[in-house]
């Protein structure tokens, strides 16, 4: 790494340090139900107003499994919200375009993927998506379901901070004082930042530049149906086409990328996403939009150092994230700085590392830190294509994805799944004090273990079991033989990682992808609209079942002989366990994957 | 039953343990622990498949994994054998004590019957002479006795036991010396103390504990997780063209799935239980135990914990115009018919002070004693017509006839006053001075104490005594804090607002007014020579009746739990270098480009997956001594205690399977076993 | 039930009342602001040509194959730099595919600019960009593409690169991202200099 990547590096780190403590304080404020900020005047009325409308008691909090049970009624009729407009969009309003109603499987499999903060996107966005679809269907998503993230973590750190208490919080409360309070004034500065950057955000239909030198290529020739048409060898037949004019992309772009950031959603407007130059024109855009992913994640670590009156809790958590997100940073952009043996080989400059994927204005240290946030955390934005990495650099992601996206994480779900391994340490390694488990006070027992372990599972369960599934069957879409594919655009390990990768991402509630792998199919579609849902809500529901035990447990006082859950051992500790626990359950995959590639790559086999 | 330690070699606990390593392979004894029976029906897959003609492995390389599969099984039911086997010898010795009698019970109708021990109900009344034994558990109702105990605490010398009060209860097995006592049976047969301690020791009746039970959860799901890694692996060679042999998978499931703690950990338990029972302390559960490791409050009693049972002379306090030595002689003299502790204490300290020697009384043949009695509370001797006396202030008093000097009274009071015992010295009329009698803490205990306040487990004095004398022995003694004037509520209220404040309380006790406090307690050590009542409302009860033992209580919980966590890491710990073994072996063929991925350079691919499939098994039998003794306790702070573990256990748990898998890769290499 | 029938109530209600403020509300305030600071970022930065006719987008990169021109990086975006189609080629570091494109790439790129058989190619040169619109070459690349583009057009090699300077956008505040040349700005300022023949 040269010398401007660790410059850039420490700024970065230096921001999100300095941003932790006072966005952190701001988020106690506003996940506490009475809590002031400064933006009452403005919000409050339209606070209340929304309770009022919606019939919602702001002063009564709940137990877990009302918390729940709002939660998973709320994604319900939101999914199903999305879904209706976009198999609609054809009849409805804001479609320039006249793009068609999205099919079912691709809309249920989208409804699913921003419901769950994943915004996998199987579906090249300016292609598919009319202006509606983009500005309701989908962006209602990037808030809400990044609320939702927040609110499930609120609730878990009360269950952690309170005691011998039946309730962890109101859910529509936590949902609205987040919406409003907190990401909906961070985007509206955040958007205008990034229009002032080039960003676009019109109304406007798609504009046409006459190009000044045109050229002709070969396209297939289709029929008048607009299918392909086979020559007698079975190949498309190809003619020629001449380009004299360039389709410009237009539309309200910067609304939904400051929340799709924010809220670590990740879809991106285009299907190219972060790399596509109106959505991240600039290099301080790019570093403004990796800085929006991590920035209310980290702030929530400060936010639960001081719910449970144990700042140094909070940061040894940050700590354990920053050593993961830099280790990761470290790996990727070495790989993708030696760049790839079979190109230097063809006489292209070692110097210049892999740029395949990548765009110019980035480099390789940029498009390296973007990937390596964008999956520490679950977000899913991408300013360079990870399915062209090197082998190596391209597992920095997957891992990052298959550990839980717990290094800063989604928004709350970072939080809450690094909590799970918190948990988990203090289960395995605080019985070596020689006292039965406990956290902050709180006894760890059956039910709280169980709860965990289900988390863990199910990761596994969804991540593995789709993958093995989808490695041995070929349910993607047929090819122009009519031959049914795994859908994979590369062979070999690299065709493996692109399934797994698409598994780890929807399961992670990612969204990035291997993006050659040709998801767009029925069966495709349908499991990976599954694995998001398995990957959301199967682990927040025990998660919520966790946070009600431990709310209701009664308070252990603290003592020298008391579990250490701040300073550098804890630390090491909570890095070893997400190492541990995390990473062995993939390192079969991961070996057959993107490790034997690594290792054919270099002796020179091509697939 | 004294407190014996069996070696853990001895082989009259491993030959029949090796036996019961093959019974406990019955797959409905193996469905209690998921992570072994997962194991077991690996070795039952590679089995099948050695009969079945195997997979295209060779056929020495298949037996020798399935035979090592199998040992792993085998070496986790060793060591549950071998806890048990340790558990029933010292069930064994509690046994004897509890020879069946004839006892002779109350009918209905007043008369007596002679039924045997084992058919006494509770409720029943039964009668028990001079050298009889006492046929069950019970309460004396009628009579005292001095009774043998020693086959149940070891300890040779009488005890009394009567009728009302806190020194009724009697233990089955123990024989009557002297005197009929009517005795109420409190047990039914096997329900007795004894029973229950030998149903827990051999492990027969043992239920897993809430922290057991939450990691066995966390094994299975650890377990489930890497089925779902080995079959999905299968798929994923598939796609690779890479047809993994089912053996290979299974030897590589085995290795992930945590077998050392899974193993390992009822054998934990047991141990645990069992050194408790070599301290001669009964535990009523292997809940209490744990419970023991998590205690930071502990509750003592001054009296006998804290201090030694009697006062002992401290100081002389001269009257004016008299000398040190002359006062201390005349002490002296005045103590040698003294036979109490305390009278013995003022002859060792005017020896060790004043270097006079104690004389016997054979020496004096003029002089004539006069013992120290109850009523007149005053000891002394007559030589050459000089009264020496020594005794209660009041009774000097009266004997010099006339008041204390002025001086002395004061001494009297002062020392009354910080809760000390005054005796006052006198040689005829003349009043020579006044003996401090006070409390002597035990000696080491301010240490340990300390050690304690280290761990985070904060020392609580309870005494009858005033404030002001109460807050002079816990300086001395260095507890933290101290109840003064304890009556039995004040302790229950004491122990209640600790439990409030988020701290759990251990206590000795032995009265019937204890028994609230130990049952609130969460952990409440009965002594033996208690009351039932006690002895029911505790979880523990020692044999010894020491309430010093409570301390030693506390460091076994801890040293139970700290065992079960620093093996559980170790085994996860363990799987990275398996992995290192096994996936460049099982991929190597395929892809012969991945070569730099077999760090630990291991011989060939069949040798890599048989030495950790050995390493895996052989790693259980070496750590059965650990698992029995338990890992070594040292009183630190928890940040202490963990990073010295971690280390150990955690990074020592990634490194030393590198080692002993290369070892074992040698050794096969070289004995060409594959 | 009656607390699933009040929630699910509140859902639906809350669903819509987020619609309306989120996406109703929200996307207008960053529209209105958006086009009164920026109205050209907005919009797409547009370049107007010589007829007021638009020819293209400062931030979009646009083919050029003609040897007087510069060419930009490969495209993946449907038939090269369709900026309705932005995506990247897919391809993975032991594609047989990519590497043939690259080896294709590197040969034409020797021959067309007249370097050795052994001269390093720059790797931005023979690489897809991740969204095929990348607008930008490095300067090395530029450069090597220099001596060609001034031949053709008859112009010196050091106005060329002059007008590659004023193309050149440096690392944002010296720090963030890399340098780079964006190639349809140069293109067209070489076009303004000599009118297209």
């Amino acid at each position: 790494m040269n010398t401007s990547g660790w410059i850039q590096l420490i700024l970065f780190a230096a921001a999100l340090l300095v941003t932790a403590k006072p966005l952190g304080l701001y988020l106690c404020k506003v996940l506490d139900a009475n809590g002031k900020t400064f933006l009452d005047p403005v919000i409050k009325p339209i606070e209340r107003l929304t309770y009022k409308l919606t019939g919602v008691d702001p002063k009564q909090e709940h137990d877990w499994k009302r918390y729940a049970t709002a939660m998973l009624l709320f994604s319900l009729v939101s999914m199903l919200f999305t879904y209706a407009i976009l198999r609609l969009q054809a009849v409805l309003p804001l479609n320039p375009q006249k793009l068609v109603a999205v099919g079912e499987h691709l809309a249920f499999n989208t409804a699913a993927s921003f419901t769950t903060n994943t915004n996998w996107q199987s579906y090249g966005g300016e292609s598919t998506m009319s202006y509606l679809s983009q500005m309701v269907a989908l962006t209602i998503h990037n808030f809400v379901s990044a609320a939702v993230g927040i609110s499930i973590a609120a609730a878990l750190v009360r269950g952690i901070a309170r005691h011998t208490s039946q309730t962890i919080g109101n859910f529509w409360v936590d949902l609205t004082r987040v919406t409003y309070y907190l990401l909906v004034p961070i985007c509206v500065v955040f958007a205008v930042v990034l229009v002032s950057q080039g960003m676009i955000q019109n109304f406007k239909p798609y504009d046409s530049a006459s190009l000044s030198d045109p050229f002709t290529t070969q396209v297939p020739k289709v029929d008048d149906k607009g299918a392909a048409v086979n020559g007698p060898d079975g190949k498309p037949v190809m003619v020629d086409q001449k380009i004299d004019a360039q389709t410009i992309v237009q539309g309200p772009m910067a609304s939904q990328i400051a929340i799709k950031m924010l809220g670590t959603n990740g879809g991106g407007y285009t299907n190219a996403n972060a790399a596509q130059p109106f959505e991240n024109p600039t290099p301080l855009s790019n570093f403004l939009q990796m800085f929006a992913i991590f920035a209310i994640p980290s702030a929530l670590t400060y936010f639960l150092g001081r719910s449970v009156r144990n700042q140094g809790h909070g940061w040894a958590v940050w700590a354990a994230m920053f050593v993961l997100f830099f280790a990761g940073v470290m790996v990727a952009a070495h790989y993708e700085a030696a760049g790839n043996p079979n190109f230097t080989a063809l006489g292209v400059d070692p110097a210049d590392g892999n740029m395949e994927g990548k765009e110019v204005r980035f480099g390789i240290f940029n498009s390296a830190l973007f990937a390596t946030i964008t999956t520490d955390a679950s977000c899913g934005a991408v300013n360079s294509m990870h399915d062209s990495f090197t082998p190596m650099g391209g597992l920095v992601p997957l891992l990052n994805i298959q550990l839980g996206e717990v290094v800063f994480g989604g928004v709350g779900a970072g939080l809450y799944g690094m909590l799970i391994y918190v948990i988990i340490a203090v289960f395995i390694a605080g019985l070596m004090v020689g006292r039965t488990p406990e956290y902050l006070g709180k006894k760890i027992e059956p039910k709280d273990v169980k709860m965990a372990s289900f988390v863990i599972l199910i990761l596994a369960f969804s991540i593995l079991g789709f993958s093995a599934w989808a490695s041995v069957s070929k349910m993607g879409a047929p090819d122009a033989t009519g031959a049914l594919t795994d859908g994979t655009n590369n062979s070999g390990p690299h065709g493996f990682s692109e399934i797994l990768y698409a598994y780890s991402s929807c399961t992670g509630n990612n969204g990035s992808a291997f993006a050659g792998l040709t998801a767009n199919a029925p069966w495709y579609d349908t499991t990976l609209g599954f694995a998001t849902l398995f990957g959301r809500f199967a682990m927040i529901v025990p998660i919520l079942a966790l946070a009600g035990s431990l709310a209701r447990k009664k308070l252990i006082a603290e003592s020298a002989g008391t579990f250490p859950v701040s300073g550098p051992l804890f630390t090491s500790l909570l890095v070893g366990t997400v190492l541990l626990i995390g990473a062995l359950t993939f390192v079969p995959a991961l070996v057959l994957g993107p490790v034997v590639e690594h290792f054919l790559m270099h002796a020179g086999k091509l697939f | 039953m004294a407190a014996k330690t069996h070696s853990i070699f001895d082989p009259a606990i491993i030959i029949p343990a090796i036996g019961a390593s093959f019974q406990k392979l019955n797959p409905a004894h193996m469905l209690g622990n998921p992570v072994m029976f997962v194991t077991e029906v690996g070795a039952l897959i590679t089995t099948a498949l050695l009969f079945s003609g195997g997979q295209g492995a060779s056929f020495g390389f298949l037996l020798q994994i399935t035979l090592w599969l199998w040992f792993t099984v085998i070496f986790a039911n060793f060591a549950e054998a071998m806890a048990e086997g340790r558990g029933k010898a010292q069930a064994e010795t509690l046994r004897k004590s509890r020879t069946e009698t004839k006892a002779n019970r109350f009918r209905g109708d007043g008369a007596l019957e002679e039924v045997p021990s084992n058919k006494l109900r509770k409720g029943d009344v039964v009668i028990v002479k001079a050298g009889e034994f006492i046929p069950g558990d019970g309460e004396i109702i009628e009579g005292a006795a001095t009774v043998d105990e020693s086959a149940i605490t070891g300890e040779s010398a009488p005890v009394v036991r009567e009728a009302g009060g806190d020194r009724s209860a009697v233990t089955g097995g123990t024989r009557v010396l002297s005197d009929v006592i009517k005795v109420r049976i409190t047990a039914n047969p096997g329900e007795t103390f004894l029973d229950r301690m030998i149903g827990l020791v051999e492990g027969a009746k043992r239920q897993k504990t809430p922290n057991e039970i939450a990691l066995t959860i966390l094994l299975s799901a650890l377990t489930i997780i890497f089925l779902i890694v080995l079959i999905s692996m299968k798929a994923f060679g598939i796609y690779n063209g890479v047809d993994f042999s089912i053996t290979v998978l299974v030897a590589l499931l085995v290795c992930l799935i945590p077998t050392t703690i899974g193993g390992l950990l009822s054998a934990i338990g047991i141990a645990g239980i069992d050194r408790l029972v070599q301290k001669n302390v009964l535990a009523m559960s292997g809940r209490a135990v744990e419970a023991a490791g998590d205690v930071d409050v502990l509750l003592l009693d001054k009296t006998g914990t804290i201090t030694l049972g009697n006062r002992q002379a401290a100081e002389f306090l001269p009257a004016p115009g008299v000398t040190k030595e002359a006062m201390a002689e005349a002490a002296q003299l005045a103590s040698l018919a003294d036979e109490t502790p305390e009278g013995r204490s003022i002859v060792v300290l005017a020896k060790e002070k004043y270097g006079l020697r104690g004389r016997e009384l054979n020496e004096l043949p003029h002089a004539t004693f006069v013992p120290f009695t109850a009523q007149t509370r005053m000891s002394g001797v007559d030589i050459n017509g000089t009264k020496y006396r020594k005794g209660a202030a009041d009774q000097v008093k009266a004997f010099v006839g006339g008041n204390l000097p002025g001086a002395v009274q004061s001494d009297v009071d002062r020392i009354a006053g910080l809760g000390g015992t005054p005796l006052v010295v006198a040689s005829n009329e003349k009043v020579l001075g006044t003996i401090y009698l006070k409390d002597i803490v035990k000696g080491g205990l301010a240490d340990r104490f300390e050690r304690f306040r280290a761990m985070g487990i904060r020392t609580i004095m309870i005494t009858g005594d005033n404030p002001r004398t109460a807050a002079a022995i816990a300086k001395e003694a260095g507890v933290d804090d101290f109840l003064a004037e304890a009556t039995p509520e004040q302790k229950l209220a004491l122990i209640r607002k600790e439990q409030e404040g988020g701290h759990l309380v251990a206590m000795t006790g032995d009265g019937t007014n204890d028994a609230p406090a130990l049952a609130q307690a969460d952990v409440g050590v009965a002594m033996n020579t208690g009351t039932q009542a006690a002895k029911e409302a505790g979880n523990m009860v020692d044999l010894d009746s020491n309430p010093t033992k409570l301390i030693e209580v506390v460091e076994i919980g801890k040293q139970l739990l700290i065992t079960r966590g620093a093996l559980t890491t170790f085994s996860i710990a363990n799987d990275v270098a398996k992995y290192f073994a096994i996936i460049p072996a099982m991929l190597l063929v395929s892809f012969p480009s991945i070569a730099p991925l077999n760090v630990m350079k291991l011989a060939s691919p069949q040798s890599a997956i048989l030495s950790a499939v050995i390493f895996n098994a052989i790693i259980i039998i070496l750590l059965i001594p650990l698992a029995l003794r338990g890992v070594k306790f040292r009183p630190l702070g928890a940040a202490k205690i963990l990073q010295r573990n971690l280390l150990i256990y955690g990074v020592g748990g990634v490194i030393i399977p590198f080692i002993g898998i290369k070892a074992i890769d040698m050794m096969v290499a070289a004995l060409h076993l594959a | 039930m009656n607390t699933i029938i009040k929630e699910t109530t509140t859902a639906v209600l809350a669903t819509l009342l987020f619609a309306l403020v989120l996406c109703g509300i929200y996307p207008v305030i960053i529209w209105g602001a958006g086009q009164l600071l920026f109205p050209h970022q907005a919009n797409g930065s547009l370049i107007e040509g010589s007829d007021r006719k638009t020819v293209g987008s400062e931030l979009l990169g646009q083919n050029f194959t003609s040897a007087k021109y510069f060419h930009p990086r490969p495209s993946s975006a449907g038939t090269g730099y369709d900026a309705a189609n932005s995506s990247g080629s897919n391809l993975g570091p032991t594609s047989q595919k990519l590497i043939d494109a690259v080896k294709q790439r590197v040969a034409d790129y020797r021959a067309e600019n007249g370097l050795a058989a052994d001269a390093l190619v720059p790797g931005d040169a023979v690489t897809a960009s991740g969204s095929g619109l990348d607008p930008h070459i490095s300067p090395k690349n530029a450069l090597l593409q220099a001596s060609r583009v001034a031949r053709e057009r008859g112009l010196g090699v050091d106005v060329v690169k002059t007008e590659i300077d004023k193309a050149t956008t440096a690392a944002q505040f010296g720090i963030l991202g890399e340098a780079g040349v964006n190639v349809l700005k140069l293109n067209l300022a070489l076009d303004a200099m000599s009118p297209k023949k």
